[in-house]
């Protein structure tokens, strides 16, 4: 095997690990965070505007702002993760509210009135029906975070971005593209598979 | 075993007022009047659903503060007219779903299910692994009573189940429910609008109007009532001539 194809493989691996080490804290921390928030309204709306917030900071400026943190911050890949995980934690609150909050009335009515415990209630109806809409915020969380990724390469993050960085700085179109291309199929790859876990969802 | 109601002054602001009301075990009664009269307030004063900002439910001589709402939730049926059937569950999961809280192991929640639909005219092995949005809306609601009425309830709570149906449907459905009641030993509150059901499914009426009881009696003698509201219905029901 050729040293680029080498790289390659094991740019996306390091791409793929990043990516699914912070989508998968992030769905840990989101989901409870956005049944927290259906339950406690006004705490829930300040906690969905941090969310919002976080979002609305550009990508390189926020590995800016983390890496002087102590313990979390720094130059390498851990710097990278946070960041990640901080990005996937809006789309998965977020959706995660809505699909509670767009379960019918009627339908949560009925299992009050038959006697569900609030908990009974969590995860035999009101989690069932909004998991189409959770399995939504993920996949963005997924897709969105393959593409911030490759910009954590510019704090020693690792990932495809690091060929794509070396490629801009050679000047080199096939590094670049070795870097760019892959990126760009794993977040089709990632966004069809959950599409399709999606739509089986909704049945 | 069929549950006795009674309320006495209840006030939920702003919906009912003063609200005296004494049911015995095994009665069927409607609650009728206009929307907003405060039907649907007092039905769910009975299971707690609405909590009343003075005055006691008691049901069966204790306060509903001092009851553990959701054992008495799981011997209440409760049916209402958006059927609220748990639309990612098949027909006889749905049917299911009090006696699994009960424990009821599968073959006995079968047993009970399959000759319940097979009257209600949902033929078990036709229904019974079907989910709720490949069905009519008549179909949605005869499952509704199937899970209401399953467990053999202590009291049946009705909040227009019939409401959104055709006339013809409705009449079946009617008479249905009133086929499955007979054998069971339950009270039963029916709120409706409708002055010809209120008289079909239950013995006594008692009708509302801005929050207040106005009137209370035998259902047959209902035509024959001067309570404004229900001369106001049967007025606005009957055909131009």
């Amino acid at each position: 095997m050729s040293t680029l194809a080498a790289d390659v493989l094991r740019a996306t691996g390091e791409h793929v690990i990043i990516v699914a080490i912070s989508v998968i804290v992030a769905i840990i921390a989101g989901v409870p965070l956005g049944i927290w928030c259906v339950r406690r309204a006004a705490a829930g709306r300040a906690a969905l505007r941090l969310v919002d917030a976080i979002q609305t900071i550009p990508s390189l400026a926020l590995f800016g702002l983390l890496i002087p943190i102590p313990f979390i911050g720094g130059i390498g890949m851990r710097t990278a993760i946070v960041a990640l995980i901080l990005y996937s934690l809006l789309p998965i609150v977020r959706n995660t509210v809505i699909g509670i909050r767009g379960v019918d009335a009627g339908v949560r009515e009925a299992g009050v009135a038959m006697g569900f415990t609030p908990r009974q209630l969590l995860f035999e109806v009101e989690l069932p029906l909004a998991m189409p809409s959770i399995v939504a915020g993920i996949r963005i969380a997924t897709v969105t975070g393959i593409g911030v990724a490759t910009i954590a390469a510019a704090i020693g993050g690792g990932g495809l971005g690091t060929l794509i960085f070396r490629g801009v700085a050679m000047v080199d179109t096939r590094l670049m593209l070795a870097g760019a291309a892959p990126a760009a199929v794993l977040a089709i790859v990632a966004d069809v598979v959950m599409t399709a876990v999606e739509r089986r969802l909704e049945r | 075993m069929a549950s006795s109601i009674e309320m006495s002054d209840v006030t939920v602001e702003p919906m009912v007022r003063n609200i005296d009301l004494r049911i015995a075990a095994g009665e069927a009664v409607a609650f009728i009047g206009r929307s907003g009269a405060g039907k649907t307030t007092s039905l769910r004063l009975i299971n707690g659903l609405v909590t009343p900002a003075s005055g006691e439910v008691r049901i069966d001589g204790v306060a509903l503060a001092k009851t553990d709402l959701i054992a008495l939730r799981r011997r209440t049926g409760y049916i209402i007219q958006s059927s609220g059937l748990f639309p990612h569950r098949t027909v006889l999961r749905n049917v299911a779903t009090i006696p699994r809280l009960l424990g009821w192991d599968d073959v006995r929640i079968r047993d009970a299910a399959a000759p319940l639909l097979d009257r209600l005219g949902l033929p078990f092995a036709k229904f019974a692994s079907r989910y709720p949005r490949s069905l009519s809306g008549g179909e949605q609601q005869r499952v509704g009573i199937a899970r209401a009425m399953i467990a053999r309830p202590s009291i049946l709570l009705c909040d227009e189940p019939f409401g959104a149906l055709d006339p013809i449907v409705r009449r079946e459905l009617q008479e249905g429910f009133c086929a499955i009641r007979e054998e069971g030993n339950t009270t039963i509150v029916f709120v409706t609008h409708d002055l010809a059901e209120a008289m079909r499914v239950a013995e006594r009426v008692v009708v509302f109007d801005g929050g207040c009881i106005v009137a209370d009696t035998p259902a047959r003698e209902l035509p024959r009532s001067d309570a404004a509201v229900v001369r106001q219905l049967v007025a606005a029901a009957s055909l131009p001539s």
